[in-house]
């Protein structure tokens, strides 16, 4: 048992453990873990040494599922129950899925949910629930390595991702028990871990073509802050067309049917894949096909016939990253360095056609594999309070407008892309009947003008506005996007003060009741307690409560409070103590609420006078010296 | 909190955008919600308004437009775009730039075209942001009323832009 710390009396900050931390990289094509320890940070291996874990999982009927290289052995067996690229299908809907033009060999189930169900062996699964299989094997990975439980994790989407398909990420790790600490941008990961390394500043592209999704982001390094200028990609958009490319010159090569089945498919796309690695070294691969009598087809790939099929393709990255330049305002000439990442950049087309288009030779050392998980690595190390000195700062944008639905299918930008994140932004709305007392509202998020071409992310309807005549009510709107880049929306009647109560229909994605539902069930699974885990996470939430104000009132009690003032909250404090000693979480979270109310003005107090202690801060810290 | 006092510069157009940047990234290190990963849910929250504020006042004084729309807002100076009473000359103006953005797909060479129009439309805007320059500085009733028409010109012409940056990407798509 660890002996427990015990901080000297009147010192305001306890001296704290070192807190395990970790970040997950979850690919398309294969998935990691990395973490920081004495100070460097590298991923994680399993136990035969391997740090790839391939994004598969295999349902059995009555089993647990297989995950990573055992289950990719199936991948040609027993296609319709091995589950590969489901990144691809996170945050999306049946109806996108088909209208991405992906032939998938699994059997999508529809039901009443927005989110697609996929039939399996072990039962019907939605993309959320697959992705939670495969963090779990990284979870158990990194806990093992470490020899504790996980305090927090950082988790890379696709800068590109929009807003349902960055909570459906969080709806996984959520329901693989992991507390996400920050959602991270791929391509700003990539930076961190290879800017803080070269002590970099300057202008810097990160162009990311990973298996399924391509990003591409600027940014301005300045001693540690990593400021995303401008972003742009495309979420369908990978080293998985590669192969579908040359799986269909192989079809048509070797005389096979359209409609062939699931078997032959797979064989093909998995010689495809192959032949793509032959050829960033050679320049000719052999292709030898088993077809579904036995017998085999032979032929060849040069390499200018492979350039000629994949050159539309890399072409097409070419348009986002001129949209990047333009976006920031920024000349090619300006740019310091292109960083490569993602396996997709090791095709020496891609490598020739980005160094052409940005006039120099891209940056290729650093391991495009591995450099995203170790940027996350380094930002949860930080974010886990493990380096209170650490000066390194992110600052990202929003990749897509948001937008709301106006008259005759119009969308009405609210938030354009390339915001710097967290932001907000209020719209005012007013009634067009006498007496109405609610409000559709429909959120959008796209670039394109009619409502039809963009994303539907939800429908919020506003309850409880007072009635009065028509264009007399004040309904203001407020979007709100965190550091996450997810959005939340609340609203309020101006002229009375009413707040409006908003009811969220989410176009995409899972409902609480839903994920609460799944956690049960994989609960039930994990053989773990809800009621405990419920407790645990409220204990630990008022823990984080108590001391961040024990070291507030130590700092600033006696400057910014009156005696009145500093009794009501320490007497919420005690309330709060008690309730955590007890076994009620409910109770718990009660009076982290009422501690919550009474000291909001202490803490916005607080966050004002840092606003001049921060702007003084040069004079402050020459006055040390 | 006004924007200029967020960042404790004086209320002027002319602003040092070195120093203004400086002074954002000094705040966004105290206030982003980074630096609150592990504070109670209230602080987190409250991090995240913070934050989301300096990017606002950030994202206002950062660009003239938006710095000179702001400062008329601060003297009380209502702008209304819709009724925007224009003077003559620059009706004259707004038409020859539409015609000529409207031509250049059917000139000989249409990138070079639109790269003369794109810095013309660069001179006319530095121009204008010249002129609000003096207005502010003045600040006198009629002064302000005239930048009241110089925003409203410089709206315009990032519209413009706007729309020849639309032609650009048509242009040189592949």
């Amino acid at each position: 048992m660890a002996l427990l710390q015990i901080s000297e009396p009147g010192q305001s900050t306890v001296p704290h453990q070192h807190r395990l931390a970790a970040g997950i990289d979850l690919g398309t094509t294969n998935s990691l873990v990395a973490t920081v320890r004495s100070g460097s940070a590298d991923a994680l291996p399993d136990s035969d040494g391997n740090y790839l874990l391939p994004s598969v999982v295999h349902y059995r009927s009555g089993e647990p599922p297989l995950v990573g290289e055992a289950a990719r052995e199936h991948l040609s067996t027993d296609p319709q129950n091995t589950i590969s690229s489901i990144k691809r299908l996170l945050g999306r809907s049946a109806a996108d899925i088909s209208a991405g033009g992906f032939r998938l060999p699994y059997r999508m189930v529809e039901t009443d949910s927005a989110v697609p169900r996929l039939r399996t062996a072990a039962g019907d699964f939605t993309p959320v629930e697959i992705s939670a299989d495969i963090l779990r094997v990284l979870r158990e990975r990194a806990e093992q390595s470490l020899g504790g439980e996980l305090e927090g994790v950082v988790i890379t989407v696709p800068a590109y991702f929009d807003d349902a398909q960055r909570q459906a990420t969080r709806d996984a790790a959520r329901l693989a028990g992991l507390n996400v600490l920050r959602l991270l941008n791929e391509p700003t990961a990539a930076a961190v871990a290879y800017g803080l390394e070269q002590g970099a500043e300057g202008i810097y592209v990160v162009y990311d073509l990973g298996g399924g999704t391509f990003d591409v982001s600027l940014l301005r390094l300045t001693r540690g802050v990593f400021e995303v200028l401008a972003t742009a990609g495309d979420t369908a958009l990978g080293g998985d067309d590669m192969d579908h490319l040359i799986a269909e010159w192989i079809m048509q090569q070797a005389g096979i049917d359209e409609d062939a089945g699931h078997h032959q498919l797979r064989r093909l796309l998995g010689v495809a894949r192959s032949v793509k690695e032959r050829l960033t070294g050679d320049q000719i691969a052999p292709v030898r096909l088993e077809l579904d009598d036995g017998t085999y087809w032979e032929g060849e790939l040069s390499r200018d016939e492979f350039n000629r099929l994949l050159e539309p393709l890399v072409r097409k990255t070419l348009t986002p990253c001129r949209r990047v330049l333009r976006d920031a305002g920024v000349r090619a000439e300006e740019i310091r360095e292109v960083i490569m990442v993602g396996g997709s950049t090791r095709v020496p087309l891609v490598r020739e056609l980005v160094g052409e288009f940005f006039g120099r030779e891209p940056l290729t050392e650093v391991d495009p594999d591995k450099v995203v998980a170790i940027g996350a690595a380094i930002q949860a190390d930080i974010l886990a309070g493990n380096k209170p000195d650490q000066e390194m700062l992110l600052l990202d944008v929003i990749p897509l407008s948001l937008g709301l639905e106006t008259m005759g299918g119009l969308v009405e930008k609210v938030i354009p892309r390339n915001t710097p994140i967290p932001v907000s932004r209020a719209q005012d709305f007013t009634t067009y009947k006498d007496g109405q007392t609610a409000m559709a509202i429909h959120v959008l998020q796209g670039e394109r003008e009619l409502v039809s071409d963009c994303r539907s992310l939800g429908r919020f309807e506003l309850r409880g506005i007072p009635p009065m005549v028509a264009g007399a009510a004040r309904i203001r709107v407020t979007f709100q996007v965190d550091a996450d880049g997810l959005l939340s929306v609340s609203a309020r009647e101006e002229t009375r003060g009413v707040e409006a109560s908003i009811q969220v229909k989410p176009s995409y994605g899972l409902t609480d009741s839903e994920i609460e539902q799944m956690l049960k069930d994989s609960l039930a699974h994990a053989s773990e307690d809800v009621e405990a885990r419920n407790l645990r996470e409220q204990q630990v939430e008022a823990d984080r409560v108590l001391e961040a104000l024990e070291a507030a009132l130590a700092e600033d009690g006696d400057t910014l409070l009156s005696a009145d003032e500093r009794t009501v909250i320490e007497g919420a404090m005690n309330g709060l103590r008690t309730a955590r000693n007890g076994s009620d979480a409910r109770a718990i979270k009660r009076a982290v609420e009422e501690l919550d109310e009474c000291s909001r003005g202490f803490a916005a107090r607080r966050m004002d006078a840092s606003i001049r202690k921060a702007l003084q801060g040069q004079a402050v810290d020459e006055l040390k010296v | 909190m006004n924007h200029f006092k967020l960042f404790g510069l004086p209320q002027s157009f002319e602003l040092d955008i070195d120093q203004l940047t400086e002074q954002y990234r000094e705040l966004q290190r105290t206030f982003h919600p980074d630096k609150f990963a592990n504070a109670s849910a209230l602080e987190r929250r409250l991090s995240v308004q913070r934050a989301a504020q300096i990017n606002q006042a950030f994202h206002t004084l950062k660009q003239p437009l938006e710095r000179a729309r702001y400062l008329l807002e601060l003297h009380g100076v209502a702008g209304d775009p819709e009724r925007a009473g224009v003077d003559q000359a620059f009706l004259m103006e707004q038409m020859e730039l539409r015609e000529a953005l409207a031509e250049i797909r059917n000139q000989p060479d249409p990138a070079a075209a639109l790269s003369e129009l794109a810095d013309d439309i660069r001179r006319r805007t530095e121009a204008i942001i010249q002129q609000l320059g003096e207005q502010f500085q003045d600040a006198s009733g009629q002064s302000l009323s005239a930048a009241r028409e110089s925003v409203d010109k410089l709206m315009f012409l990032n519209k413009i832009q706007q729309e020849a940056d639309e032609i650009y990407d048509e242009l040189v798509e592949y």
